[in-house]
């Protein structure tokens, strides 16, 4: 979990240019939108682009998308469990 | 009709960024293209606005940003821009993913700012300009359009400020399909040697220029567009002819043209056609020379019109310009343009300026 959680803040400032970002800046429970790290709807639809190319997830439910893109750890708990690791 | 360029914004292979300077120390490029110099955004654009443009749509905004600062104009009251091929980046990185993920999950920035008019949007967008705002993708001619379309704007409201730019960029992945065309040199000596070396080709280039255009003078206009013209021919006796009509049509005699800023580009067989011109046409003008400095783009006139603006502001020919000096002030220079033989377009600008005999 630890290291999913590092590697997609790699991949999130990557994909973001938040090249003012280092990893450690973020954090795991971190709000990523709005008074957190600020990220807007176009944000969004890079993370579902990002999801679906890294990790083979799609998000088919637009409903779910605010609980998955809460934070680092709810993006890596979904990831887990739609690869059904608990 | 007439324009007077009140502001100018440059981003381009020499070191122009501060938008006032003539190119007295020349970058050379010992490859066959150049790449702009790229001045700090920061000054003129946040991180949150920086991280998701592509280089071109940085160099064209900040340009557009110099432009209206040196004019002290807050917001134009319209924006124009002219660019052959647009956003190349963030086009090629689209339709490489597209290749690559099957047409699945594609990111959207690319997608966003893959098109022409997404300098000209983001321009508008910075400044919440809500007036006029076109963009020419004309090809080679796409600058030019531009200027007529601001030139028109002005003469039925000449009071307006009208933000007008050439913009094109260079990528890896447009400087390989090019090449295949063999439009530029297999083996450059190095940029600023281009003309004392002919051969087959030339170097290709890019930049951004953005200018402040209003039908007024106001108190510091640079110089003046007193005319705009475009034609396509592959004949050196044609174009002669087209540009003998262009001066007639302007009440000049081309003796009144005290420079003529010419496209040529370092090929062999195009600055052939160029020079017979210029012997039959101008044989008592100055010769000036610019593609040295910043390549071969489709707006590549959009640096020239900032070299001639520069050049009747400061009554002063840079000598790396220079190829042919008659020595008398300037009022008129006649930027002639060609691209690759075929495309040639005519800016015809004025001195503001009272000048010394």
């Amino acid at each position: 979990m630890e290291k999913l959680m590092g590697d997609l803040k790699v991949q999130i400032i990557e994909t973001l240019n938040l090249n003012q970002l280092k990893p450690e800046d973020i954090g795991d429970d971190q709000p990523l939108f709005m008074e957190g790290l600020g990220l807007d709807s176009i944000d969004a639809l890079e993370l579902i682009a990002l999801l679906q190319q890294k990790y083979n997830v799609k998000i088919t439910d637009p409903q779910e998308g605010p609980r998955i893109f809460k934070s680092v750890r709810t993006i890596a708990e979904s990831i887990r469990a739609h690869q059904g690791i608990n | 009709m007439k324009a007077f360029i009140r502001g100018i914004g440059i981003v381009s292979p020499q070191h122009t960024g501060n938008g006032k300077r003539l190119p007295d120390a020349p970058v050379d490029y010992a490859n066959n293209f150049l790449t702009c110099i790229e001045p700090d955004y920061s000054q003129w654009l946040n991180p949150q606005q920086l991280r998701r443009m592509s280089r071109v749509v940085k160099m064209g905004t900040s340009s557009a940003l110099m432009a209206l600062a040196d004019a002290s104009v807050e917001k134009p009251d319209a924006v124009i821009t002219g660019t052959g091929y647009g956003c190349l980046e963030d086009t090629g990185t689209f339709l490489t993913k597209i290749s690559e993920l099957n047409e699945e999950a594609l990111n959207p920035t690319p997608f966003m700012q893959s098109t022409h008019n997404t300098i000209g949007s983001q321009v508008a967008l910075l400044l919440q300009c809500r007036g006029y705002n076109q963009t020419f993708a004309h090809g080679a001619f796409s600058f030019e359009q531009a200027l007529l379309d601001t030139l028109m704007l002005l003469e039925e409201n000449p009071d307006q400020h009208i933000l007008t730019g050439g913009i094109d960029e260079r990528t890896q992945a447009s400087h390989a399909i090019q090449s295949r065309f063999n439009k530029y040199r297999n083996n450059s000596p190095g940029t600023l040697s281009l003309f004392n070396t002919p051969a087959k080709g030339t170097v290709a280039g890019e930049g951004a220029a953005y200018f402040v255009l209003s039908g007024a003078p106001g108190n510091h206009a640079k110089a003046m567009i007193n005319a705009v013209q475009t034609f396509s021919t592959a004949f050196a006796d044609v174009a002669e002819t087209r540009i003998r009509e262009f001066l007639q049509h302007n009440n000049i005699n081309p003796d009144d043209v005290d420079v003529i800023l010419t496209g040529k580009s370092g090929d062999m067989e195009g600055d052939n056609q160029i020079e017979a011109t210029l012997a039959s046409v101008f044989q008592n003008s100055s010769v000036g020379v610019f593609k040295h400095l910043c390549g071969e783009y489709c707006s590549a006139s959009s640096f020239a019109l900032w070299l001639g603006a520069m050049m009747l502001e400061r009554q002063e020919i840079p000598e790396i310009v220079l190829q042919k000096n008659v020595h008398r002030p300037m009022r008129t220079i006649l930027i002639y343009n060609v691209y690759f033989r075929n495309h040639h377009a005519l800016i015809l600008l004025r001195s503001c300026h009272p000048t010394k005999n």
